[in-house]
């Protein structure tokens, strides 16, 4: 129930750490997106100030294929990009949220070793949305999965549900927050694929960082649409979906794992 | 119809208003935690974002789990028409509400947002299981309060086999859903297998009667009502065979989960190298749960002593804990298995166990759960006739032997 089809949903709720009036505002605003229809809200998230976001589309599934062949040992440009852009913060606790991460993976045989950065898989059957009471976890039309912070009533069950350990827990006050990234103590958060950023026809911050300063091994596009370079990309080697087996089909795929 | 007589109890003595005190004192440190977290945040637990589960959620399974095991000496009554458990329907109705509130509360209280319950009865995801349990039990609470209703009122008695049938069921259903909540966590190897509905169903049939065991022989005591063998001898021989029967479920679940080669490093873990969750397995699950328990209850040198129920009741509780402690924060001590076969590390745990400590707040969250269920139990047996005058043997036994006839109690 209550399933957005819009980003809006997510991007026009803040949580706490903003100043008030914006807070107010931004409040007033998400009140009218929830009253009305969602394809009307986009108007109200405009009017509170944000970019003009286009409509999700259920024509499109966004995904991500990394290419752990050129992503760099020791490279952290993603994970640094997604912290700058997206606000957290991890000082290396245990209850310290982390959307992105590169999980350093060796094979024990041969002691061949890759970086391989994990974030949210943005699954098309994602268990996530599956248990969560509430209906806050959901997936957006274009196969974004996104967590409602006005819904969201922190029990954490998604975050035991999901198999990569992509979801945080906000376990203590958040400041310097960005106005279009809402995120709340109390409440989980994770990977966005940057939705306000793809909402305006850009790249998510992992992916730009990672062409700029690493070794582009990161491709973001529309998995549906047969002539996006990820799909290109797919089609000429292969890929595979981490965890495969549990059949969540995943919107992330690697090559050269 | 029946010849037992209820009686509220006095509830006035020095005792009564020390232990209402006692557990008033813990139920405020406990909302005093649960605001500490709520307003500092729940960086001030021991749960994490590796470990998001712990002690309050150990509290609230083994409360909600023990409240549906509570109700079944009332079933045994009404439903299966026992009626030697008939005396003891009231007080076993009045433990499962007592129980599962308990349980409730401290789910709610260690919700990132508690402020957003009402979200939670309002917003419902009807795939989530979690959702189905927001049902469940307010139902349960419900079902069990109307059955208590047509108990105690005299006019409605004929509708308690009914009412008793429905509790019955839905308490069998309500178990059901506590254990999948942990059957469908796919992703986590310790959990991950079937058996593990039916298993929290046994597990609730031993903690709900042991707890019911040692309220009623306290209660007893402390009222100075006469309990004779013929109940305590009779729901010992019960609760050892429940222990006995947890003891069969763990042992199936992890030869099932041997089979399985791809749990085997999660098996190897909790059961042989686990640290403090091997050591919670075998010496309480399996030792306080289940061998000493049964040792005590059957042994000849002890099989007579009521001392010996009260420490196998004690027993099992202990190891019950134990139980859904390894179950709940052992299952998240082990790291998740994302690239099977490989050897992983990275800045956010992946690959190792993961580390746990409770902290003063939510040990303190746990308990005013518990203290709540005792408080509600204490002053509803002080407000309204749910316990016997009398449980001697020659008050239970004719009502027993000349089943459900209108006898009166020639001892009453
Ligand atoms: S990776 Fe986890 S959080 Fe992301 S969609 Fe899949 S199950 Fe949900
Ligand atoms: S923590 Fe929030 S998003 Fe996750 S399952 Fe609970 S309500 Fe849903």
């Amino acid at each position: 129930m209550n399933e957005p089809t819009d980003g809006t949903a997510n991007a026009a709720m803040p949580e706490g750490g903003i100043d008030a009036t914006r807070r107010r505002l931004l409040g007033a605003a998400a009140v009218v997106a929830l009253a009305v229809a969602p394809g009307v809200s986009l108007i109200a998230a405009a009017d509170a100030g944000h970019r003009r976001a286009t409509a999700a589309s259920p024509a499109r599934r966004f995904g991500l294929l990394i290419d752990t062949t050129r992503c760099r040992r020791s490279c952290t440009a993603c994970v640094t990009a997604c912290s700058a852009y997206n606000g957290w913060i991890n000082q290396g606790r245990p209850s310290d949220p982390q959307w992105i991460r590169q999980v350093e993976v060796t094979e024990p045989v041969s002691g061949l070793s890759r970086s391989v950065p994990v974030m949210c898989q943005h699954c098309a059957a994602p268990a996530c949305v599956e248990v969560c009471p509430t209906g806050a976890s959901f997936k957006r039309a274009d196969g974004i999965v996104l967590v409602d912070r006005h819904l969201c009533i922190g029990c954490r069950y998604c975050m035991m549900a999901c198999p990569y350990k992509a979801r945080s827990f906000v376990s203590e006050d958040v400041s310097d927050q960005r106005p279009d990234v809402p995120r709340g103590k109390g409440t989980v958060e994770g990977c966005t694929l940057c939705v306000p950023r793809v909402d305006a026809g850009e790249v998510p911050a992992c992916v730009e960082a990672c062409s700029r300063q690493g070794g582009g091994a990161m491709t973001f596009g529309d998995l549906n649409d047969p002539q996006s370079a990820i799909r290109r990309a797919l089609a000429a080697y292969p890929a595979v979906q981490l965890r495969a087996d549990l059949q969540m089909d995943p919107g992330v795929r690697y090559q050269g794992l | 119809m029946s010849a037992i007589h209820y009686r509220e109890i006095e509830g006035r003595g020095a005792g009564f208003w020390a232990l209402a005190a006692l557990l008033a004192g813990l139920i405020a440190a406990g909302l005093t935690a649960a605001w500490f977290m709520e307003h500092i945040g729940h960086v001030i637990t021991g749960m994490t974002n590796q470990v998001v589960w712990g002690v309050p959620h150990v509290i609230a399974v083994f409360l909600i789990v023990a409240a549906s095991g509570a109700l079944n000496t009332a079933s045994i009554a009404s439903v299966f028409g026992k009626v030697a458990y008939k005396p003891l329907a009231r007080l076993s109705g009045l433990l499962a509400i007592a129980l599962l509130s308990g349980g409730l509360l401290v789910l709610v209280l260690d919700l990132g947002r508690p402020d957003r319950l009402a979200v939670a009865m309002t917003h419902y995801n009807f795939r989530s299981i979690f959702a189905w349990n927001i049902f469940l039990y307010t139902g349960f609470l419900g079902v069990t309060g109307a059955y208590l209703w047509v108990m105690m009122e005299r006019r409605l008695n004929d509708h308690t086999r009914r009412v008793g049938t429905a509790a019955f069921l839905w308490r069998l259903i309500l178990t059901t859903g506590t254990g999948s909540i942990f059957g469908f966590l796919v992703a986590r190897q310790p959990y991950d297998e079937a058996i593990m509905a039916p298993m929290f169903i046994v597990m609730s049939f031993a903690f709900g009667l042991a707890i019911l065991l040692l309220v009623l022989m306290s209660a007893c005591k402390a009222t100075g009502r006469p309990l004779g063998d013929a109940v305590v001898m009779r729901l010992k021989n019960l609760l050892g065979v429940f222990a006995a029967a947890v003891l069969y479920f763990l042992l199936a679940f992890h030869v099932t989960k041997l089979y399985e080669s791809e749990f085997a490093g999660a098996e190897a873990f909790l059961l042989r190298d686990g640290g403090v969750y091997t050591f919670l397995f075998w010496g309480g699950a399996v030792f306080l749960g289940g061998v000493l328990p049964m040792l005590l209850f059957w042994l000849p040198q002890t099989r007579r002593s009521r001392a010996a129920v009260v420490w196998g009741s004690l027993s099992i509780v202990a190891g019950g804990l134990a139980l859904v402690y390894d179950i709940i924060v052992g299952g998240q001590a082990w790291p998740l298995s994302i690239f099977p076969g490989m050897a992983v590390s990275s800045s956010f745990y992946d690959g190792v166990v993961n580390a746990y400590t409770p902290s003063l707040p939510e040990c303190a969250l746990g308990l005013a759960g518990c203290a709540w269920a005792a408080i509600v139990t204490l002053f509803a047996l002080k407000l309204l006739p749910f316990m016997p005058e009398s449980l001697a043997d020659d008050a239970v036994e004719p009502a027993a032997r000349i089943a459900g006839a209108d006898a009166t109690d020639a001892a009453a």
